[in-house]
């Protein structure tokens, strides 16, 4: 009985596994698992209505961001990503996978000196560095299609989440080294911040140099579907160099075929 | 802006004026929901406003509830309770539809005619942001302090939100009434996914209560042989990559696979450094960050918050970056913890 009761509460892991792989809405399921798991620990319903209410709020912190979005509402309703994206179209330096090499290193040097709130999904990747990237991608001389676009901007938010995890671990006053310094003093080794911190620098150096590899693997995929794109379409071998415009009148239904292909 | 007097200090005489504070920006989201609640009900989308309305209250009452519950008071923490049930219950019906913009050509217009005086404002939330983290600590007018030192960085995040808005209108010279109807078509466009995060905290929460954790280590030993230090280092990395996938937060793994495997495996059996696999075995935990829709504030609110078609876009884009990571951090641990 009591090695049942050890066991059950993982049938609430399971409601989360079954529930994410059929696609339910992620929120009741989260719920029903929460609910699950308490009652197979053997918990009364008052009991875990108070532990759910209890660590929800405590949480609020991550609903903040919320607060950026009627600034950024006001700016896109004047036109800012569209503005973003024509000026780096402007900017001939500017390639993709710079942009997003450079954003990658200072989050991660951000987030080293302890401010990963600075920048964020919402503070700095839909306003600014997705519609930067999209400008960036299009210099290829085509239009980003829609599945391309999307991908652009999975990209754009996938570079944000990885510099701040691994930046994030270098920085030695507060999260992820306090609670590691927390955990072992409480088990009676004392450790200095700075040892723990140090030990997180070739993974932060891991961490950029196999992103940027993969950036500049992405970017170039991006640029050779627009060209494979003109090959079928147009004449072969004008992909870059061509004149924006006329790409223009050839891209959808080129992009259509790049479609098919993939 | 009101005053608020706070104790702070071991003495508990020391009384320290503070005039930011994390609380007032709670209380602004809770305002900005209500707004967006109310702009919902007058359209009679029904779903939407009565869940942007549980939600203000939570944000508002959060603090009543915490303290209640610090003086054995469990009724408003059940309440809240229930109000986490009642969002979960309205969340299938937050169908994501697209709110009408406004037309693209009008939106050009106003980009050609303001150009780079529409990066000001944007630019100033991540600046602001910035500013107070780094130097929000040495203002002080007579003997308040303008910010609270705790979550300064997030209160700083909040009045950067607030200037940038004021920036924004005067930029764009749209009224003060854009800002709530702009910000609530985002929200909206954000609709469930704007509250898994805390939802999954909340189960974080449940679960460390109801040990699910020590389970779940428990059933990492049962399946290796302790006796290799090797097969340990692969338990232990791949335990909290597990363990993060599932909770969505390497924090809440941290201490549940280093008590169970690291601590007494690795580092009492096989003389593991504790500094270097404590910092490893974070960092192996924050690549199974990336695999998890589980960890909704970075893979889950930016699909919608970039309006992707696919709820797993941002995983599938950053999957491989994190499994390259995986076997360079098992790599360093099994190379490094025995050796120094």
């Amino acid at each position: 009985m009591t090695a049942l009761l050890h066991w059950l509460p993982l049938l609430g892991v399971l409601v989360v596994v079954i529930g994410f792989a059929l696609r339910f809405n992620p929120v009741p399921v989260v719920v029903v698992a929460g609910i699950v798991s308490g009652l197979a620990a053997g918990k009364s319903i008052g009991e875990i209505l108070a532990l759910i209410g209890n660590s929800f709020v405590s949480e609020r912190a991550l609903l903040l961001f919320v607060l950026t979005l009627p600034a950024i509402g006001v700016l896109e309703r004047a036109g800012l990503r569209e503005h973003v994206s024509n000026w780096i179209a402007t900017l001939r330096g500017l390639t993709l996978p710079r942009l997003l090499m450079v954003y990658l290193a200072i989050r991660q040097i951000l987030a080293m000196l302890g401010l990963y709130d600075v920048a964020g999904h919402a503070q700095t990747v839909r306003p600014l560095l997705a519609p930067m990237a999209e400008g960036a991608a299009e210099k290829r001389g085509a239009p980003l299609n829609t599945q391309e676009r999307n991908d652009v901007r999975a990209f754009s938010a996938a570079t944000d989440n990885i510099g701040r995890f691994f930046g994030e671990d270098v920085f030695i006053a507060l999260g992820a080294v306090l609670l590691i310094q927390g955990f072992y003093s409480q088990h009676g080794i004392e450790l200095e911040p700075l040892q723990i911190a140090l030990w997180a620098l070739p993974t932060a150096i891991a961490a950029f140099v196999i992103h940027a590899i993969r950036t500049v693997l992405f970017a170039r995929r991006i640029r050779t579907n627009a060209q494979t794109g003109t090959i079928t379409s147009s004449r072969p071998g004008n992909g870059r160099d061509s004149v924006p415009g006329t790409d223009k009148t050839n891209a959808p239904d080129s992009r259509l075929h790049g479609n098919d292909g993939a | 802006m009101r005053r608020i007097p706070a104790f702070t200090g071991m003495t508990g005489r020391e009384v320290r004026r503070i005039m930011l504070k994390i609380e007032q920006a709670y209380w602004l989201i809770a305002l900005f929901l209500a707004g967006a609640a109310w702009l919902n009900l007058r359209e009679r989308r029904w779903s939407h406003a009565g869940f942007w309305l549980v939600l203000a209250a939570l944000m508002a009452g959060g603090k009543y509830v915490l303290d209640a519950t610090a003086a054995h008071q469990h009724l408003p923490a059940q309440l809240a309770g229930v109000g986490v049930i009642a969002l979960a219950a309205l969340s299938p019906r937050m169908k994501r539809g697209h709110l009408v913009e406004r037309d693209a050509a009008a939106r050009e217009a106003d980009a050609n005619r303001l150009g780079h005086r529409l990066f000001g404002p944007a630019v100033l939330i991540p600046l602001v942001t910035l500013l107070v983290a780094l130097f929000g600590a040495y203002v002080v007018i007579g003997s308040v302090h303008l910010f609270d030192p705790v979550r300064m960085t997030l209160t700083g995040l909040a009045l950067a939100c607030v200037i940038a808005l004021i920036a924004a209108l005067w930029v764009t010279r749209a009224k003060p009434a854009a800002g709530l109807a702009e910000g609530r078509r985002l929200l909206d466009t954000l609709g469930w996914a704007a509250l898994l995060p805390l939802t999954l905290a909340a189960l974080g929460g449940v679960f460390a209560a109801t040990g699910v954790g020590a389970a779940i280590s428990d059933l990492v030993r049962m399946m290796i042989p302790v006796d290799s230090a090797f097969a340990c280092v692969i338990a232990y990395g791949l335990g909290m990559v597990l363990f993060t996938v599932i909770m969505g937060n390497a924090f809440a793994a941290f201490p549940v696979l280093t008590a169970g495997v690291g601590l007494p495996l690795l580092i009492h059996l096989h003389g593991a450094n504790p500094a270097i696999l404590g910092s490893l075995g974070m960092l192996t935990g924050y690549c199974g960050t990336l695999f998890t829709p589980m960890a909704a504030n970075f893979n889950i609110v930016p699909v919608a918050l970039l309006e992707l078609p696919n709820q797993n876009d941002v995983i599938r884009a950053q999957w491989k970056t994190g499994a390259a990571l995986l076997v360079v951090n098992l790599g360093l641990m099994y190379f490094l913890v025995f050796r120094f």
